[in-house]
């Protein structure tokens, strides 16, 4: 494995249930790289980050660098509403000191007054920056982020893209890979993109991959995107 | 105060308050169905208990913790829906119970009597509780992480198998020494209600763990005391009491 090589995927070929989910993936993810995984409900992008976390049986072979910390944004907490938990809970849930916690939360923009208010009541956007902060325990080397499909709003999706591209400078962080259905967040923050449905339709940077005919066979069908130029 | 209170009093505070307390990581509603089949399970080892005279939280034990097992297999083997097992097994605990048990023995059985406990019995459940509550203590945030999703929890390198079967286990364990205070049918109330309660009552998981076993332990006692007061069974006088406080906890909820 080269050096700069955080985590080299080969052959990866998932199948649950029967059924094919990812057929014959590899990549790999380099230090400072930005990976957006792209591709239409269902098409297997969160099974993949699972199976990058280890959560699920696979075929072929996954390689992080020894020694490496993973960080892990899910998509949503749909059962924490229902616990009475602080936020200053949630993160004394993981072995954390309180400075960390406080030093983190500061970084998502948060103030300390955040720390007795209840989980539950946060907005989706607060909640999702709370969730980013809370993968940030421990400074991880890579972030596995899995964009929520619903809950954020307009404007809230691309401050969250500023704020992990701004961890990102601060060192929080040196590499991540993004789950996202969002062409916008794939042009603008990332400099790879891995097309996924079933098989492997693209990869490689987003201005060179995501041709017309690309999208249409990722997403079977045509696709109004457009290109941003800076 | 006669001694045989002061015995009753200290096994209800320990009893309910460890209760109220694991029942405070029933967080999802699954685990919840849980405590419903161990309790009618423990009916044919507390009939054994009662006809050859021992300690019925032995009795009951090895059928309850044989139920937990069960599920356990169950819930990885067959992806059998939870109720459909919860209904096979309180029958199968009820029916076989009365294979045996003489009628007029049933009702310390079905609702506990905790009125007539004697003296190595508290000490024997007092610190079985005490035991319990350490191990819960360990487990607690690990098991509100589960809680909140199973996939973060293994991300963070716990086991959720081990620690599910855990504390299916600890349930067992607590639903054995609750049938002694309230019986075969009433036991999953014990666990159940007071952390309902709680949840109205708090902003956060430390006051809502706390209140939890308080309830559990205030609503046991009042319940032995109302039993001295008025003579029915105090099973169901500790049941409804704790029924009353989710009442007012309604009141409060926030």
């Amino acid at each position: 494995m080269d050096d700069n090589n955080l985590l080299r995927v080969n052959d990866l070929t998932v199948r649950l249930d029967d059924r094919l989910i990812i057929d014959n993936l590899s990549f790999v993810l380099n230090q400072n790289d930005i990976i957006s995984i792209l591709g239409p409900n269902g098409s297997g992008k969160t099974v993949l980050l699972k199976c990058l976390l280890g959560l699920l049986p696979f075929h072929g072979t996954i390689t992080w660098k020894k020694g490496i910390k993973i960080g892990y944004v899910p998509q949503r907490l749909p059962f924490i509403k229902e616990i009475p938990l602080s936020v200053g809970e949630f993160f004394s849930l993981k072995k954390v000191s309180k400075q960390e916690t406080i030093d983190i939360l500061h970084a998502v923009g948060f103030e300390q007054d955040i720390f007795n208010r209840k989980t539950g009541d946060l907005s989706s956007g607060q909640f999702q920056r709370l969730l980013i902060a809370w993968s940030l325990i421990g400074k991880p080397d890579v972030l596995l982020f899995d964009e929520p499909t619903t809950g954020i709003d307009i404007g809230g999706e691309e401050t969250i893209y500023h704020l992990l591209e701004d961890l990102k400078n601060k060192k929080w962080y040196q590499a991540m890979l993004l789950v996202t259905h969002d062409l916008n967040i794939v042009y603008q923050f990332t400099n790879q993109v891995i097309c996924l449905n079933k098989k492997t339709v693209c990869i490689g940077p987003p201005r060179k991959v995501l041709t017309p005919e690309n999208l249409r066979s990722l997403y079977g069908g045509d696709v109004k995107f457009y290109k941003h130029n800076h | 105060m006669d001694k045989q209170l002061i015995l009753s009093l200290i096994a209800a505070i320990f009893i309910g308050g460890i209760s109220g307390y694991l029942g405070s990581l029933l967080l999802s509603k699954r685990m919840a169905l849980v405590a419903g089949p161990l309790g009618h399970l423990s009916l044919p080892g507390i009939a054994i208990a009662i006809l050859l005279g021992f300690n019925i939280a032995l009795g009951a034990f090895p059928f309850v913790f044989l139920g937990v097992i069960l599920i356990w297999l169950l819930e990885i083997k067959t992806k059998l829906p939870m109720e459909a097992l919860t209904a096979v097994v309180f029958a199968s605990g009820v029916a076989i119970a009365f294979l045996f048990l003489p009628i007029e023995q049933a009702e310390s059985a079905l609702v506990g009597d905790i009125t007539q406990i004697n003296y190595f019995d508290t000490v024997f459940s007092s610190l079985i509780a005490i035991v319990l509550f350490l191990i819960i203590q360990f487990i607690y945030p690990k098991m509100v992480l589960i809680n909140i999703s199973e996939d973060l929890a293994r991300s963070e390198g716990i086991s959720v198998k081990k620690y599910n079967f855990l504390y299916l286990v600890l349930i067992a364990i607590i639903v054995a020494i609750g049938v002694q205070m309230v019986g075969g049918l009433l036991t999953a109330a014990l666990v159940a209600i007071p952390p309902a309660s709680a949840r109205n009552f708090s902003r956060n998981l430390t006051e809502y763990r706390s209140i939890s076993l308080l309830i559990g332990s205030v609503s046991s006692c009042i319940g032995v005391l109302f039993f001295k007061l008025t003579a029915f069974p105090a099973g169901p006088l500790i049941i409804l009491t704790s029924t009353f406080i989710f009442l007012i906890s309604l009141l409060f909820k926030k």
